[in-house]
Protein backbone atom coordinates (compact mmCIF):
# COMPACT_ATOMS: atom_id res chain seq x y z
CA UNK A 1 0.00 0.00 0.00
CA UNK A 2 1.46 3.32 -1.02
CA UNK A 3 1.01 6.31 1.20
CA UNK A 4 0.82 8.76 -1.69
CA UNK A 5 -2.06 6.88 -3.19
CA UNK A 6 -3.91 7.08 0.12
CA UNK A 7 -3.52 10.80 0.53
CA UNK A 8 -4.45 11.47 -3.08
CA UNK A 9 -7.52 9.31 -2.97
CA UNK A 10 -8.33 8.13 0.56
CA UNK A 11 -9.57 4.56 0.63
CA UNK A 12 -12.43 3.55 2.87
CA UNK A 13 -11.32 1.33 5.74
CA UNK A 14 -14.88 0.80 6.88
CA UNK A 15 -17.85 1.36 4.64
CA UNK A 16 -21.32 0.62 6.02
CA UNK A 17 -24.28 0.99 3.67
CA UNK A 18 -27.94 0.74 4.54
CA UNK A 19 -27.09 -0.87 7.85
CA UNK A 20 -30.04 -2.04 9.90
CA UNK A 21 -29.78 -3.61 13.34
CA UNK A 22 -32.30 -5.34 15.54
CA UNK A 23 -32.76 -6.11 19.21
CA UNK A 24 -35.00 -9.14 18.91
CA UNK A 25 -37.54 -7.97 16.35
CA UNK A 26 -37.28 -4.30 17.28
CA UNK A 27 -35.23 -2.30 14.80
CA UNK A 28 -32.62 -0.01 16.35
CA UNK A 29 -30.86 1.26 13.22
CA UNK A 30 -32.84 2.14 10.10
CA UNK A 31 -30.40 2.05 7.21
CA UNK A 32 -27.24 3.83 8.31
CA UNK A 33 -24.43 4.83 5.93
CA UNK A 34 -21.09 5.45 7.58
CA UNK A 35 -17.58 5.63 6.18
CA UNK A 36 -14.20 5.70 7.88
CA UNK A 37 -11.12 6.43 5.83
CA UNK A 38 -7.79 4.74 6.41
CA UNK A 39 -6.23 6.59 9.32
CA UNK A 40 -9.43 8.55 9.89
CA UNK A 41 -10.94 9.67 13.16
CA UNK A 42 -14.72 9.67 13.16
CA UNK A 43 -17.01 10.84 15.95
CA UNK A 44 -20.48 9.35 16.27
CA UNK A 45 -22.72 11.75 18.15
CA UNK A 46 -26.26 11.63 19.36
CA UNK A 47 -28.51 11.63 22.39
CA UNK A 48 -29.10 8.68 24.69
CA UNK A 49 -30.89 5.90 22.84
CA UNK A 50 -30.06 7.28 19.39
CA UNK A 51 -28.32 4.02 18.47
CA UNK A 52 -24.65 4.90 18.90
CA UNK A 53 -23.73 1.85 20.96
CA UNK A 54 -25.90 -0.25 18.66
CA UNK A 55 -23.87 0.96 15.69
CA UNK A 56 -20.63 -0.27 17.26
CA UNK A 57 -22.22 -3.56 18.28
CA UNK A 58 -23.53 -3.97 14.74
CA UNK A 59 -20.08 -3.49 13.22
CA UNK A 60 -18.68 -6.15 15.57
CA UNK A 61 -21.43 -8.62 14.84
CA UNK A 62 -22.72 -8.62 18.40
CA UNK A 63 -26.33 -8.13 17.23
CA UNK A 64 -28.45 -9.13 14.26
CA UNK A 65 -27.99 -6.85 11.26
CA UNK A 66 -28.97 -6.33 7.63
CA UNK A 67 -27.25 -4.29 4.96
CA UNK A 68 -23.59 -4.11 4.02
CA UNK A 69 -20.42 -3.56 6.00
CA UNK A 70 -17.18 -3.62 4.09
CA UNK A 71 -13.92 -3.61 6.05
CA UNK A 72 -10.79 -3.02 3.97
CA UNK A 73 -12.79 -4.01 0.92
CA UNK A 74 -14.07 -7.26 2.43
CA UNK A 75 -17.74 -7.81 3.26
CA UNK A 76 -17.92 -8.70 6.96
CA UNK A 77 -21.59 -8.39 7.78
CA UNK A 78 -22.88 -11.64 9.20
CA UNK A 79 -19.41 -12.78 10.34
CA UNK A 80 -19.02 -14.07 13.90
CA UNK A 81 -17.64 -11.47 16.31
CA UNK A 82 -14.49 -13.55 16.83
CA UNK A 83 -13.75 -13.49 13.11
CA UNK A 84 -14.44 -9.76 12.73
CA UNK A 85 -12.08 -9.06 15.61
CA UNK A 86 -9.38 -11.21 14.01
CA UNK A 87 -9.52 -9.01 10.89
CA UNK A 88 -8.33 -6.07 12.98
CA UNK A 89 -11.33 -4.35 14.54
CA UNK A 90 -10.85 -3.72 18.25
CA UNK A 91 -13.86 -2.73 20.30
CA UNK A 92 -13.50 -0.88 23.60
CA UNK A 93 -16.99 -1.54 24.89
CA UNK A 94 -19.35 0.43 27.04
CA UNK A 95 -18.35 -0.17 30.65
CA UNK A 96 -14.79 -0.99 29.51
CA UNK A 97 -15.21 -4.78 29.49
CA UNK A 98 -12.49 -5.36 32.07
CA UNK A 99 -11.64 -8.93 33.02
CA UNK A 100 -12.10 -7.88 36.63
CA UNK A 101 -10.83 -11.03 38.34
CA UNK A 102 -7.66 -11.25 36.26
CA UNK A 103 -4.52 -9.19 36.65
CA UNK A 104 -3.68 -6.19 34.50
CA UNK A 105 -1.00 -8.23 32.76
CA UNK A 106 -3.41 -11.07 32.03
CA UNK A 107 -5.91 -8.58 30.62
CA UNK A 108 -3.21 -7.31 28.27
CA UNK A 109 -2.12 -10.80 27.25
CA UNK A 110 -5.75 -11.58 26.43
CA UNK A 111 -5.86 -8.52 24.20
CA UNK A 112 -3.17 -10.10 22.02
CA UNK A 113 -4.37 -13.69 22.38
CA UNK A 114 -5.06 -14.11 18.65
CA UNK A 115 -1.36 -13.62 17.93
CA UNK A 116 0.62 -16.77 18.49
CA UNK A 117 4.02 -15.08 18.78
CA UNK A 118 4.43 -14.83 22.56
CA UNK A 119 7.69 -12.92 22.47
CA UNK A 120 6.08 -10.24 20.37
CA UNK A 121 3.08 -10.10 22.72
CA UNK A 122 5.48 -9.36 25.58
CA UNK A 123 7.13 -6.61 23.52
CA UNK A 124 3.71 -5.20 22.68
CA UNK A 125 2.81 -4.98 26.38
CA UNK A 126 5.91 -2.88 27.03
CA UNK A 127 5.36 -0.81 23.93
CA UNK A 128 1.72 0.05 24.58
CA UNK A 129 2.21 0.62 28.29
CA UNK A 130 4.43 3.56 27.33
CA UNK A 131 1.19 5.40 26.64
CA UNK A 132 -0.05 4.49 30.10
CA UNK A 133 2.86 4.51 32.59
CA UNK A 134 0.38 4.41 35.45
CA UNK A 135 -0.77 0.93 34.39
CA UNK A 136 2.79 -0.31 34.36
CA UNK A 137 3.00 0.22 38.11
CA UNK A 138 -0.12 -1.87 38.55
CA UNK A 139 0.73 -4.70 36.19
CA UNK A 140 0.32 -7.44 38.82
CA UNK A 141 -2.80 -5.94 40.37
CA UNK A 142 -6.26 -7.44 39.97
CA UNK A 143 -7.87 -5.37 37.20
CA UNK A 144 -11.16 -4.96 39.07
CA UNK A 145 -9.38 -2.92 41.74
CA UNK A 146 -8.24 -0.21 39.30
CA UNK A 147 -9.96 3.16 39.26
CA UNK A 148 -12.40 3.94 36.46
CA UNK A 149 -9.82 5.95 34.55
CA UNK A 150 -7.20 3.25 34.88
CA UNK A 151 -9.69 0.65 33.68
CA UNK A 152 -10.38 2.81 30.63
CA UNK A 153 -6.64 2.99 29.98
CA UNK A 154 -6.46 -0.77 30.38
CA UNK A 155 -9.35 -1.24 27.94
CA UNK A 156 -7.59 0.92 25.33
CA UNK A 157 -4.24 -0.79 25.76
CA UNK A 158 -5.94 -4.19 25.64
CA UNK A 159 -7.53 -3.14 22.35
CA UNK A 160 -4.10 -2.04 21.04
CA UNK A 161 -2.71 -5.49 21.84
CA UNK A 162 -4.86 -6.80 19.00
CA UNK A 163 -2.75 -4.60 16.66
CA UNK A 164 -5.99 -3.37 15.13
CA UNK A 165 -6.52 -1.23 12.04
CA UNK A 166 -9.72 0.20 13.48
CA UNK A 167 -10.61 0.89 17.07
CA UNK A 168 -14.22 1.37 18.14
CA UNK A 169 -14.56 3.31 21.39
CA UNK A 170 -17.83 3.47 23.29
CA UNK A 171 -17.93 6.58 25.48
CA UNK A 172 -14.34 6.56 26.68
CA UNK A 173 -15.10 9.62 28.84
CA UNK A 174 -17.96 7.99 30.73
CA UNK A 175 -17.76 8.43 34.48
CA UNK A 176 -14.26 9.89 34.46
CA UNK A 177 -12.88 13.04 36.04
CA UNK A 178 -12.39 15.88 33.51
CA UNK A 179 -8.60 15.80 33.72
CA UNK A 180 -8.56 12.07 33.13
CA UNK A 181 -10.82 12.55 30.12
CA UNK A 182 -8.45 15.09 28.57
CA UNK A 183 -5.50 12.79 29.17
CA UNK A 184 -7.25 9.87 27.51
CA UNK A 185 -8.28 11.91 24.47
CA UNK A 186 -4.72 13.16 24.03
CA UNK A 187 -3.49 9.60 24.12
CA UNK A 188 -6.11 8.56 21.56
CA UNK A 189 -4.81 11.28 19.26
CA UNK A 190 -1.27 9.97 19.63
CA UNK A 191 -2.41 6.39 19.07
CA UNK A 192 -4.10 7.42 15.84
CA UNK A 193 -0.93 9.12 14.62
CA UNK A 194 1.77 6.81 15.96
CA UNK A 195 0.09 3.41 15.63
CA UNK A 196 -1.91 4.30 12.50
CA UNK A 197 -5.10 3.07 14.05
CA UNK A 198 -8.31 4.56 12.69
CA UNK A 199 -10.84 5.55 15.33
CA UNK A 200 -14.61 5.50 15.58
CA UNK A 201 -15.62 7.22 18.80
CA UNK A 202 -19.06 7.27 20.33
CA UNK A 203 -19.34 10.20 22.70
CA UNK A 204 -21.88 12.12 24.73
CA UNK A 205 -19.33 14.88 25.04
CA UNK A 206 -19.67 16.21 21.49
CA UNK A 207 -17.24 19.10 21.94
CA UNK A 208 -14.46 16.79 23.01
CA UNK A 209 -15.21 14.26 20.30
CA UNK A 210 -15.26 16.85 17.49
CA UNK A 211 -11.97 18.27 18.66
CA UNK A 212 -10.33 14.88 18.25
CA UNK A 213 -12.19 13.69 15.16
CA UNK A 214 -11.83 14.82 11.58
CA UNK A 215 -15.32 13.72 10.64
CA UNK A 216 -18.58 13.44 12.53
CA UNK A 217 -21.92 11.73 12.16
CA UNK A 218 -25.07 12.67 14.05
CA UNK A 219 -27.49 9.87 14.90
CA UNK A 220 -31.10 10.44 15.85
CA UNK A 221 -33.38 7.49 16.65
CA UNK A 222 -31.42 5.10 14.48
CA UNK A 223 -30.88 7.40 11.48
CA UNK A 224 -27.95 9.56 10.39
CA UNK A 225 -29.40 13.07 10.24
CA UNK A 226 -26.19 14.96 9.60
CA UNK A 227 -22.59 14.24 8.69
CA UNK A 228 -19.57 16.17 7.58
CA UNK A 229 -16.17 17.37 8.66
CA UNK A 230 -15.72 18.26 12.31
CA UNK A 231 -15.43 21.93 11.39
CA UNK A 232 -18.75 21.81 9.53
CA UNK A 233 -20.48 20.10 12.42
CA UNK A 234 -19.05 22.52 14.96
CA UNK A 235 -20.36 25.40 12.86
CA UNK A 236 -23.80 23.86 12.46
CA UNK A 237 -26.41 25.70 14.51
CA UNK A 238 -28.45 22.66 15.36
CA UNK A 239 -25.40 20.79 16.58
CA UNK A 240 -24.36 23.82 18.61
CA UNK A 241 -27.74 24.14 20.24
CA UNK A 242 -28.44 20.48 20.94
CA UNK A 243 -25.00 18.99 21.48
CA UNK A 244 -22.43 21.66 22.13
CA UNK A 245 -24.44 23.50 24.75
CA UNK A 246 -24.59 26.87 23.00
CA UNK A 247 -27.80 28.82 23.46
CA UNK A 248 -29.39 29.76 20.16
CA UNK A 249 -27.18 31.37 17.52
CA UNK A 250 -25.78 33.70 20.08
CA UNK A 251 -22.11 33.28 20.35
CA UNK A 252 -19.01 31.24 20.06
CA UNK A 253 -17.62 30.64 23.46
CA UNK A 254 -13.87 30.32 23.70
CA UNK A 255 -13.12 26.67 23.21
CA UNK A 256 -11.18 24.78 25.74
CA UNK A 257 -8.10 23.48 24.04
CA UNK A 258 -6.48 20.59 25.84
CA UNK A 259 -2.72 20.52 26.21
CA UNK B 1 -3.75 -42.86 70.00
CA UNK B 2 -3.28 -45.48 67.33
CA UNK B 3 -6.95 -45.30 66.58
CA UNK B 4 -6.88 -41.51 66.32
CA UNK B 5 -3.97 -41.71 63.88
CA UNK B 6 -5.85 -44.30 61.92
CA UNK B 7 -8.87 -42.02 61.67
CA UNK B 8 -6.70 -39.14 60.47
CA UNK B 9 -5.04 -41.24 57.77
CA UNK B 10 -8.39 -42.59 56.67
CA UNK B 11 -9.69 -39.06 56.55
CA UNK B 12 -6.80 -37.94 54.38
CA UNK B 13 -7.47 -40.80 51.97
CA UNK B 14 -11.17 -40.03 51.52
CA UNK B 15 -10.26 -36.34 51.59
CA UNK B 16 -8.00 -36.84 48.57
CA UNK B 17 -11.01 -38.17 46.67
CA UNK B 18 -13.17 -35.24 47.72
CA UNK B 19 -10.29 -33.09 46.54
CA UNK B 20 -10.34 -34.59 43.04
CA UNK B 21 -14.11 -34.09 42.67
CA UNK B 22 -13.68 -30.60 44.10
CA UNK B 23 -11.01 -30.02 41.43
CA UNK B 24 -13.58 -30.93 38.78
CA UNK B 25 -16.04 -28.47 40.31
CA UNK B 26 -13.38 -25.76 40.41
CA UNK B 27 -12.39 -26.53 36.83
CA UNK B 28 -15.98 -26.11 35.71
CA UNK B 29 -16.46 -23.01 37.83
CA UNK B 30 -13.31 -21.40 36.45
CA UNK B 31 -14.36 -21.92 32.86
CA UNK B 32 -18.14 -21.40 33.06
CA UNK B 33 -18.82 -19.62 36.33
CA UNK B 34 -21.23 -22.35 37.44
CA UNK B 35 -21.13 -25.11 40.04
CA UNK B 36 -22.21 -28.27 38.25
CA UNK B 37 -24.40 -30.26 40.65
CA UNK B 38 -24.37 -33.17 38.21
CA UNK B 39 -20.56 -33.48 38.34
CA UNK B 40 -20.75 -36.44 40.74
CA UNK B 41 -23.32 -38.30 38.69
CA UNK B 42 -21.28 -37.74 35.53
CA UNK B 43 -18.29 -39.22 37.38
CA UNK B 44 -20.39 -42.20 38.45
CA UNK B 45 -21.48 -42.74 34.85
CA UNK B 46 -17.87 -42.58 33.65
CA UNK B 47 -16.91 -45.15 36.26
CA UNK B 48 -19.57 -47.52 34.93
CA UNK B 49 -18.08 -47.04 31.47
CA UNK B 50 -14.68 -48.01 32.88
CA UNK B 51 -16.21 -51.04 34.61
CA UNK B 52 -17.78 -52.16 31.33
CA UNK B 53 -14.48 -51.79 29.48
CA UNK B 54 -12.64 -53.81 32.14
CA UNK B 55 -15.39 -56.43 32.14
CA UNK B 56 -14.88 -56.70 28.37
CA UNK B 57 -11.29 -57.68 29.10
CA UNK B 58 -9.44 -54.40 28.65
CA UNK B 59 -6.40 -53.94 30.94
CA UNK B 60 -6.92 -51.45 33.79
CA UNK B 61 -4.49 -48.83 32.51
CA UNK B 62 -5.97 -48.77 29.01
CA UNK B 63 -9.53 -48.73 30.34
CA UNK B 64 -8.56 -45.82 32.62
CA UNK B 65 -7.24 -43.74 29.72
CA UNK B 66 -10.06 -44.64 27.36
CA UNK B 67 -12.60 -43.68 30.04
CA UNK B 68 -10.89 -40.34 30.57
CA UNK B 69 -11.04 -39.72 26.81
CA UNK B 70 -14.68 -40.80 26.49
CA UNK B 71 -15.61 -38.58 29.42
CA UNK B 72 -13.83 -35.65 27.82
CA UNK B 73 -15.80 -36.03 24.60
CA UNK B 74 -19.02 -36.68 26.53
CA UNK B 75 -18.55 -33.55 28.61
CA UNK B 76 -17.94 -31.49 25.48
CA UNK B 77 -21.01 -32.91 23.75
CA UNK B 78 -23.11 -32.20 26.83
CA UNK B 79 -22.03 -28.57 26.72
CA UNK B 80 -22.53 -28.23 22.98
CA UNK B 81 -25.96 -29.82 22.83
CA UNK B 82 -27.49 -29.08 26.24
CA UNK B 83 -25.83 -26.34 28.27
CA UNK B 84 -25.11 -24.31 25.15
CA UNK B 85 -28.83 -23.62 24.81
CA UNK B 86 -28.92 -22.09 28.27
CA UNK B 87 -25.94 -19.80 27.70
CA UNK B 88 -27.94 -16.64 28.27
CA UNK B 89 -30.55 -18.15 30.55
CA UNK B 90 -31.02 -16.94 34.12
CA UNK B 91 -28.97 -18.71 36.79
CA UNK B 92 -31.99 -20.55 38.13
CA UNK B 93 -32.67 -22.16 34.74
CA UNK B 94 -29.08 -23.40 34.64
CA UNK B 95 -29.49 -24.84 38.14
CA UNK B 96 -32.62 -26.67 37.00
CA UNK B 97 -30.67 -28.10 34.05
CA UNK B 98 -27.98 -29.33 36.45
CA UNK B 99 -30.63 -31.02 38.60
CA UNK B 100 -32.14 -32.60 35.49
CA UNK B 101 -28.71 -33.92 34.46
CA UNK B 102 -28.19 -35.24 37.99
CA UNK B 103 -31.47 -37.21 37.94
CA UNK B 104 -31.00 -38.23 34.31
CA UNK B 105 -27.52 -39.75 34.73
CA UNK B 106 -28.62 -41.48 37.91
CA UNK B 107 -31.69 -43.02 36.30
CA UNK B 108 -29.95 -44.03 33.06
CA UNK B 109 -27.09 -45.68 34.96
CA UNK B 110 -29.62 -47.66 37.02
CA UNK B 111 -31.45 -48.62 33.85
CA UNK B 112 -28.36 -49.79 31.95
CA UNK B 113 -26.32 -51.44 34.70
CA UNK B 114 -28.99 -52.33 37.27
CA UNK B 115 -29.12 -51.62 41.00
CA UNK B 116 -26.75 -54.41 42.08
CA UNK B 117 -23.45 -53.26 43.64
CA UNK B 118 -20.43 -54.03 41.52
CA UNK B 119 -16.82 -54.58 42.49
CA UNK B 120 -14.40 -52.14 40.92
CA UNK B 121 -10.73 -53.13 40.82
CA UNK B 122 -7.83 -51.11 42.15
CA UNK B 123 -4.62 -51.20 40.10
CA UNK B 124 -2.57 -51.48 43.29
CA UNK B 125 -4.66 -53.99 45.25
CA UNK B 126 -1.94 -56.65 45.06
CA UNK B 127 0.66 -54.43 46.71
CA UNK B 128 1.24 -54.22 50.47
CA UNK B 129 2.43 -51.05 52.16
CA UNK B 130 3.99 -52.86 55.11
CA UNK B 131 1.88 -50.98 57.64
CA UNK B 132 -1.69 -51.36 58.79
CA UNK B 133 -2.04 -47.60 58.95
CA UNK B 134 -2.45 -46.92 55.26
CA UNK B 135 -3.46 -49.15 52.36
CA UNK B 136 -1.87 -49.21 48.94
CA UNK B 137 -5.00 -47.82 47.30
CA UNK B 138 -5.10 -44.87 49.71
CA UNK B 139 -1.52 -44.00 48.76
CA UNK B 140 -2.42 -44.35 45.08
CA UNK B 141 -5.36 -41.98 45.54
CA UNK B 142 -3.12 -39.44 47.26
CA UNK B 143 -0.52 -39.62 44.50
CA UNK B 144 -3.09 -39.21 41.72
CA UNK B 145 -4.80 -36.32 43.49
CA UNK B 146 -1.46 -34.56 43.94
CA UNK B 147 -0.52 -35.06 40.30
CA UNK B 148 -3.89 -33.75 39.11
CA UNK B 149 -3.50 -30.68 41.29
CA UNK B 150 -0.11 -29.84 39.80
CA UNK B 151 -1.40 -30.39 36.28
CA UNK B 152 -4.45 -28.20 36.76
CA UNK B 153 -2.56 -25.46 38.54
CA UNK B 154 -0.03 -25.35 35.75
CA UNK B 155 -2.76 -25.47 33.15
CA UNK B 156 -4.66 -22.43 34.46
CA UNK B 157 -1.60 -20.50 35.49
CA UNK B 158 0.74 -21.01 32.56
CA UNK B 159 -1.10 -22.09 29.42
CA UNK B 160 -2.86 -19.89 26.92
CA UNK B 161 -5.90 -22.17 26.92
CA UNK B 162 -6.09 -21.91 30.72
CA UNK B 163 -6.00 -18.12 30.50
CA UNK B 164 -8.70 -18.19 27.82
CA UNK B 165 -10.89 -20.34 30.03
CA UNK B 166 -10.55 -18.00 32.99
CA UNK B 167 -11.29 -15.05 30.69
CA UNK B 168 -14.45 -16.68 29.36
CA UNK B 169 -15.69 -17.39 32.89
CA UNK B 170 -14.94 -13.82 33.88
CA UNK B 171 -16.43 -11.93 30.94
CA UNK B 172 -17.79 -13.80 27.90
CA UNK B 173 -18.51 -10.70 25.80
CA UNK B 174 -15.05 -9.23 26.31
CA UNK B 175 -13.62 -12.64 25.51
CA UNK B 176 -15.34 -12.61 22.12
CA UNK B 177 -14.08 -9.07 21.57
CA UNK B 178 -10.46 -10.18 21.96
CA UNK B 179 -11.13 -12.98 19.46
CA UNK B 180 -11.57 -16.00 21.75
CA UNK B 181 -13.92 -18.64 20.36
CA UNK B 182 -16.07 -18.70 23.46
CA UNK B 183 -18.34 -21.63 22.69
CA UNK B 184 -15.41 -23.96 22.01
CA UNK B 185 -13.63 -22.81 25.13
CA UNK B 186 -16.68 -23.57 27.25
CA UNK B 187 -17.06 -26.99 25.68
CA UNK B 188 -13.37 -27.76 26.37
CA UNK B 189 -13.89 -26.70 29.99
CA UNK B 190 -16.76 -29.13 30.33
CA UNK B 191 -14.72 -31.87 28.73
CA UNK B 192 -11.81 -31.35 31.13
CA UNK B 193 -14.10 -31.27 34.16
CA UNK B 194 -15.78 -34.49 33.04
CA UNK B 195 -12.36 -36.14 32.65
CA UNK B 196 -11.28 -35.11 36.12
CA UNK B 197 -14.57 -36.41 37.50
CA UNK B 198 -13.99 -39.72 35.74
CA UNK B 199 -10.61 -40.08 37.45
CA UNK B 200 -12.24 -39.38 40.81
CA UNK B 201 -14.96 -41.96 40.16
CA UNK B 202 -12.40 -44.64 39.29
CA UNK B 203 -10.46 -43.83 42.48
CA UNK B 204 -13.52 -44.01 44.72
CA UNK B 205 -15.21 -47.08 43.31
CA UNK B 206 -12.73 -49.63 44.79
CA UNK B 207 -13.51 -48.22 48.26
CA UNK B 208 -17.28 -47.86 48.02
CA UNK B 209 -18.35 -50.42 45.38
CA UNK B 210 -19.95 -49.20 42.22
CA UNK B 211 -23.62 -48.25 42.32
CA UNK B 212 -25.70 -45.42 40.88
CA UNK B 213 -25.81 -43.62 44.23
CA UNK B 214 -22.14 -43.84 45.09
CA UNK B 215 -21.49 -40.16 44.39
CA UNK B 216 -24.42 -38.50 46.06
CA UNK B 217 -22.79 -38.06 49.46
CA UNK B 218 -19.34 -37.58 48.01
CA UNK B 219 -20.48 -34.67 45.85
CA UNK B 220 -21.77 -32.94 48.97
CA UNK B 221 -18.37 -33.33 50.66
CA UNK B 222 -16.61 -32.21 47.51
CA UNK B 223 -18.86 -29.17 47.34
CA UNK B 224 -17.97 -28.35 50.95
CA UNK B 225 -14.30 -28.89 50.07
CA UNK B 226 -14.43 -26.59 47.04
CA UNK B 227 -16.19 -23.88 49.03
CA UNK B 228 -13.83 -24.21 51.97
CA UNK B 229 -10.76 -23.99 49.76
CA UNK B 230 -12.10 -21.14 47.63
CA UNK B 231 -14.26 -22.12 44.72
CA UNK B 232 -11.90 -20.70 42.08
CA UNK B 233 -8.68 -22.14 43.48
CA UNK B 234 -7.31 -25.59 42.50
CA UNK B 235 -4.85 -25.75 45.47
CA UNK B 236 -7.71 -24.61 47.70
CA UNK B 237 -9.83 -27.51 46.48
CA UNK B 238 -7.15 -29.98 47.56
CA UNK B 239 -6.63 -28.38 50.97
CA UNK B 240 -10.40 -28.15 51.40
CA UNK B 241 -10.80 -31.80 50.43
CA UNK B 242 -8.21 -33.00 52.94
CA UNK B 243 -9.64 -30.84 55.75
CA UNK B 244 -13.19 -32.00 55.05
CA UNK B 245 -12.08 -35.64 54.86
CA UNK B 246 -10.26 -35.53 58.20
CA UNK B 247 -12.97 -33.48 59.92
CA UNK B 248 -15.66 -35.86 58.70
CA UNK B 249 -13.76 -38.89 59.98
CA UNK B 250 -12.79 -37.45 63.38
CA UNK B 251 -16.18 -35.89 64.11
CA UNK B 252 -17.90 -39.05 62.88
CA UNK B 253 -15.77 -41.24 65.14
CA UNK B 254 -15.67 -39.16 68.29
CA UNK B 255 -18.39 -36.50 68.28
CA UNK B 256 -21.50 -36.85 66.15
CA UNK B 257 -21.35 -40.56 65.31
CA UNK B 258 -21.42 -42.24 61.93
CA UNK B 259 -25.11 -41.53 61.31
CA UNK B 260 -24.66 -37.77 61.39
CA UNK B 261 -21.39 -37.67 59.40
CA UNK B 262 -23.09 -36.19 56.36
CA UNK B 263 -24.25 -33.18 58.36
CA UNK B 264 -20.59 -32.25 58.90
CA UNK B 265 -20.39 -31.25 55.24
CA UNK B 266 -23.49 -29.10 55.50
CA UNK B 267 -22.22 -27.40 58.65
CA UNK B 268 -18.96 -26.62 56.85
CA UNK B 269 -20.85 -25.22 53.84
CA UNK B 270 -22.92 -22.92 56.04
CA UNK B 271 -19.99 -21.78 58.17
CA UNK B 272 -17.87 -20.95 55.13
CA UNK B 273 -20.66 -19.06 53.39
CA UNK B 274 -21.34 -17.02 56.51
CA UNK B 275 -17.83 -16.29 57.75
CA UNK B 276 -15.48 -16.59 54.79
CA UNK B 277 -17.30 -16.73 51.46
CA UNK B 278 -14.06 -16.57 49.46
CA UNK B 279 -12.75 -19.71 51.22
CA UNK B 280 -9.17 -20.32 52.33
CA UNK B 281 -7.33 -19.54 49.09
CA UNK B 282 -10.04 -18.05 46.89
CA UNK B 283 -9.67 -14.57 45.54
CA UNK B 284 -11.77 -11.85 47.02
CA UNK B 285 -13.46 -10.38 44.01
CA UNK B 286 -13.57 -6.65 44.11
CA UNK B 287 -15.62 -4.97 41.46
CA UNK B 288 -15.45 -1.28 40.93
CA UNK B 289 -17.75 0.33 38.41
Amino acid sequence: MSASQQTAHPAALLDARGLRAYYGDAPALHGVDLRIEVGGKVALLGANGAGKTTMLRAICGLIRTQGEIAFAGQEIRGFATEDIVRLGIAHVPEGRGTFAELTVEENLRLGGIIHSDKARTRQDIDRFLRYFPRLKERIRQQAGTLSGGEQQMLAISRALMLRPRLMLLDEPSFGLAPLMVLEIFQILKRINEEERVSLLIVEQNARLALELADHGYLLETGRIVLHGSSAELKANEEVQRAYLGYSGSKARRPESTPG
Amino acid sequence: MDQLLHQVVNGLATGAIYAVIALALVMNFNSTGHINFAQGEMAMFSTYVAWTLIAMGMPYGVAFLVTVAISFVGGMLLERFVLHRFRNAPLLSVVVVFIALFLGFNAVAGWIWGPVLKDFPSPVSSYKTGTSLVGAHELFVGAVAGAMLLLLYGFFRFTTLGLKMRAVACNPTSSRLVGIRVSWTLALGWGLAASIGAVAGMLIAPLTFLDPHMMTGILLYAFAAALLGGVDSPPGAVIGGLVVGVAENLLGAYVVGAELKMSVALVIVVLVLVYRPQGILGRVTVRRV
